[in-house]
């Protein structure tokens, strides 16, 4: 059933529908260093989809070649069932993909209402001229963003730090704001890059919360790569599992945890 | 016994209250929210409907006459009109504390038997789920946040908005059926019920009569002057009494506007914003604020810094005076206005107080440096006393006669008796009803004659008529030598000083007096960051041994103090330790009102106090401790204890 093109409700109630963006035999080399090897998977849409593996395994360069700033040598990517000509981030977040940093990206001296607000450039149509007079369409525009990225501070229960820089922040908090920076875009499909890591027990529970909520409340399809296994097993609908740049497993949490390649690759081989 | 009927014909129930307000204030804000960053209003005319197509709602789910309804959540514009709704419905409203864990909550839903409950969110969804089989008399549950709660069964969850459209949708049946019910509603008729806290033992629900909650709010409203000008910040825990008569009592009698905040940690930010001109804070509240007044002050620079201390010390000298209208010479007036340019407003703004023009504390002694700071400032600090089965007021200070060390004069319709053993008595038209179904506590705490006993041990002061409260009264005791025990009076001079957070003082039937300390983890927290002391935990900071030696400083200071009050002299402490958690009312350790339990904190730390007694060095323990979410975990720690020098009386 799950591996048809078609919808499928899981067991909390959830559509799952056909693939959303389809990976067929993506390589990726950096001269003489292959960081992807012939990778096919796919992400459908409404799913939480993991990427797992050990550290160097190329997740985060899978992760950048979805997001256009990387482009494979070989392989093609469908997205909505069409093929992806090579096309720049920017292009690509036009198509309503949004995404998180390992390291937090965000501006520091800026307030996190600001650096949410960002997340609202590929919605924002004015030009130079209106922008700088200010009066007209741009404050309309800006009144509506801003009401989007109210609602995105409210999800997150942020509202107490709406004014704050976010240099000032906990780093837990910052990893949120970069979240809502990523919301505010409204995407359909959504990329965390280690949404996280180095998060104590409680800011971890709190995430992942937050990425659950995101998906059931707004029906987005969300890509994550994560190093916390219980976390990973715990939210996604299908894991992705890399080594060495190549895929070695593919499926439901279950599936990947009975895995023999995956438990090689993780606890490592016995010499025996 | 034929009754006089005491409140004004037509204005006897909040329903007539709120068609009143309708009318007569139509346009006027009556509560406020902020939410997606902006402050959203509603008027009067817009509260009535509101409350008005709920109320039907309500009906239309089965809501019955005399049923209880339990609102839990925040305090937001939402939940106070459901429990105006209820009444309106002819149910009786039990707002819950917010964050009781399942275990009170299931007691407190079970005990009032409400088949609806009014929930905030997912959160407290949960929570009356999780203890269903404990409450089966829960038949309904309307939630107000929809986020996270779209995959749950709805076969008996509705939402608040969907009430409301159901309520409209049968306006023709249902209107007449609300009419019928509040024409049977007077003021006899129970207005509210409300579960103490209680430092022992389960909480009791306080049943508050019409009479009891518009009568006091009449009185305490006339004695401030308060009016529909005037505007509170809603912030404190709306199963308190106290809220429900600012923001529901006095609000509907005066028809001032209640604001409330965005969320619990922008109160803050959103206090400055409303600049209310009627506020109430536990003393806890205005001891923060100003320890974090000073630690900003010291990372001012020298010049801010030295304009604060030069005049503070100005306003500490004649600011009270000018607030209460003394003479105060003219040159000594021209430098406060100065201080006040300078430092005084702008300070008032930051606190968000600027706007106040009565402002009370109570619940706690208030340090008398801290009372005198705010008082300075020009804020019109003064302090109440009150209790729940008083519907709050028992006495107030009126502007001009304000002291930190009493509680003020009896409140109009107010009379005060002080029994042989101490204890202060009161009767007004505010006492309870009963305590719901608990006729035994009723008639061991209010006689026939409807005295009420506090539980608390005062006189009243010969000069000028007004209480002073020493201690509770059943904590009052006697030490081994036959003198006089009051904890609660060494634990507030520890409590005055900002590196203490709380104590908890043992001596009864003993020898010598000994303490439990929590260091205030902002204040001790900044001092360690100043001084590159690096911790890890509240635990690893409540051990240093610097923090040992501050401590031990304090208490000696207190020590000194004590040593001259001839009676309680024998208070002083001996020994004390540093605790090695934060006493927490998730652990019972304290009402969700922060009083601590003092007789479960003796109980559970048992080892501790014999440790004390017994002259060891140190002692290893173990603790339990509860999480937020009710799952339980231990930290085990070696405490130190240390021994004080004592003053000869």
């Amino acid at each position: 059933m799950k591996d048809s093109k078609d919808s499928y409700v899981t067991e909390d109630g959830r559509t799952i529908g056909p693939p959303m963006l389809e990976m067929k035999n993506i390589s990726l080399r950096f001269g003489g260093v292959t960081a992807i090897k012939d990778i096919t998977f796919d992400i459908r849409e409404g799913e939480i989809r993991a990427i797992i593996g050990p550290n160097g395994a190329g997740k985060s360069s899978m992760l950048n070649v979805i997001n256009g700033f990387y482009h494979p040598q070989e392989g093609e990517i469908f997205f909505h069932g069409e093929k992806r000509k090579p096309m720049k981030p920017y292009q690509i977040a036009h198509q309503g993909i949004a995404r998180t940093f390992q390291n937090i990206a965000l501006f520091k001296g800026m307030s996190t209402l600001d650096n949410i607000m960002t997340g609202r450039l590929t919605h924002m149509k004015t030009n130079l001229f209106w922008q700088a007079i200010w009066k007209g369409p741009a404050e309309r525009e800006e009144v509506e963003n801003r009401e989007v990225v109210e609602k995105v501070i409210d999800f997150l229960e942020i509202q107490a730090i709406r004014k704050t820089p976010v240099g000032a922040l906990p780093y837990g908090l910052q990893k949120r704001v970069e979240l809502g920076r990523a919301l505010a875009a409204q995407p359909k499909l959504l990329l965390l890059d280690e949404p996280m890591a180095g998060m104590n027990v409680e800011e971890k529970e709190d995430m992942s919360r937050f990425i659950l909520d995101v998906n059931d409340e707004f029906g987005t399809t969300i890509a994550l790569i994560e190093h916390d296994m219980g976390v990973v097993m715990d939210i996604s609908d299908r894991v992705v599992v890399m080594d060495y740049g190549a895929k070695i497993g593919d499926g439901t949490p279950d599936e990947v945890r009975n895995d023999q390649a995956v438990i090689d690759a993780y606890l490592g081989v016995a010499n025996d | 016994m034929a009754k006089n009927k005491v409140l004004p014909d037509g204005l006897d129930t909040f329903p007539k209250l709120l068609a009143r307000n309708a009318v007569q204030w139509a346009e006027l804000p009556a509560y406020r929210e902020k939410e997606f960053g902006i402050w959203q209003s509603w008027n009067w005319a817009e509260v009535a409907q509101n409350v008005n197509a709920l109320a039907m709602g309500y009906v239309a789910l089965g809501l019955n006459e005399g049923d209880h309804v339990a609102i839990i959540g925040r305090n937001r514009p939402y939940l106070y009109w459901a429990m105006l709704a209820a009444q309106s419905a002819g149910a009786i409203p039990v707002p819950l504390y917010q964050d009781a864990n399942a275990e009170e909550m299931a007691y407190v839903l079970g005990h009032c038997g409400a088949r609806f409950v009014i929930a905030e969110d997912q959160e407290q969804v949960d929570k009356v789920l999780e203890i269903s089989d404990q409450a089966p008399n829960v038949e309904q549950i309307i939630y107000l946040d929809k986020r996270g709660l779209r995959k749950y069964d709805h076969t008996n969850l509705t939402s608040y908005e969907e009430v409301q459209a159901q309520g409209r949708a049968g306006n023709q049946h249902l209107s007449p059926v609300l009419a019928g019910r509040q024409a049977k509603l007077d003021e006899d008729s129970t207005c509210v019920m409300l579960y103490t806290s209680g430092t022992t033992g389960k909480p009791k629900g306080v049943v508050l009569s019409n009479t009891n909650i518009i009568a006091s709010s009449i009185s305490s409203s006339e004695f401030d002057n308060l009016s529909a000008g005037d505007s509170v910040l809603a912030y404190l825990p709306m199963a308190w009494v106290g809220d429900f008569i600012f923001s529901i009592g006095q609000c509907c009698w005066t028809g001032f506007c209640v604001a409330c905040p965005e969320s619990p940690e922008t109160m803050q930010a959103n206090l400055r914003e409303i600049g209310p001109s009627y506020f109430f804070a536990p003393p806890r509240f205005f001891e923060g604020l100003l320890t974090n007044v000073l630690i900003r002050i010291e990372d001012a620079s020298k010049l801010k810094r030295w304009w604060f201390r030069r005049y503070m010390a100005h306003a500490k000298r004649v600011g009270p005076d000018i607030l209460d209208g003394k003479p105060v010479s003219f040159a000594d007036r021209l430098k406060y206005r100065i201080g006040d340019f300078l430092i005084y407003s702008p300070l008032k703004n930051t606190l968000g107080l600027s706007k106040v023009r009565v402002g009370y504390t109570a619940g706690e002694a208030i340090g008398p440096e801290i009372f005198e700071f705010y008082r300075a400032l020009g804020i019109n600090l003064k302090q109440l006393y009150g209790q729940t089965e008083a519907s709050v007021f028992i006495t107030l200070q009126p502007d001009g006669e304000v002291r930190a060390d009493t509680v003020g004069i009896p409140g109009p319709g107010v009379e005060l008796k002080i029994a042989d053993s101490g204890e202060v008595f009161y009767r007004s038209p505010g006492v309870f009803v009963e305590y719901y179904k608990n006729p035994e506590s009723t008639a061991d705490t209010k006689d026939k004659e409807g005295w009420v006993a506090t539980g608390d041990a005062g006189y009243i002061e010969e000069s000028s008529g007004h209480l002073k409260i020493i201690d509770r009264a059943k904590d009052v005791g006697k030490m081994a030598d036959g003198s006089m025990f009051a904890p609660k009076f060494v634990e507030n001079k520890l409590k005055f000083y900002p590196n203490i957070l709380e104590a908890v003082v043992f001596g009864d039937g003993r020898d010598s007096c000994t303490a439990f300390i929590n260091i205030d983890l902002g204040a001790v927290g900044n001092w360690a960051e100043r001084n590159n002391v690096s911790y890890t935990s509240y635990q690893d900071l409540a051990a240093h041994l610097e923090v040992y030696g501050a401590i031990q400083e304090h208490i000696e200071e207190v020590n000194q103090s004590i040593a001259k009050d001839p009676m309680l002299s024998g208070c002083q402490i001996n020994r004390f330790l540093v605790l090695h958690k934060e006493l927490d009312a998730d652990d019972g350790e304290m009402t969700r009102t922060r009083k601590v339990r003092r007789k479960i904190v003796a109980d559970k730390y048992d080892d501790l106090i014999g440790a004390l007694y017994d002259g060891s060095k140190s002692i290893s323990t173990e603790t339990e401790v509860t999480y937020e979410d009710g799952r339980k975990g231990s930290i085990s720690a070696t405490l130190e204890l240390r021994d004080v020098k004592m003053v000869a009386a």
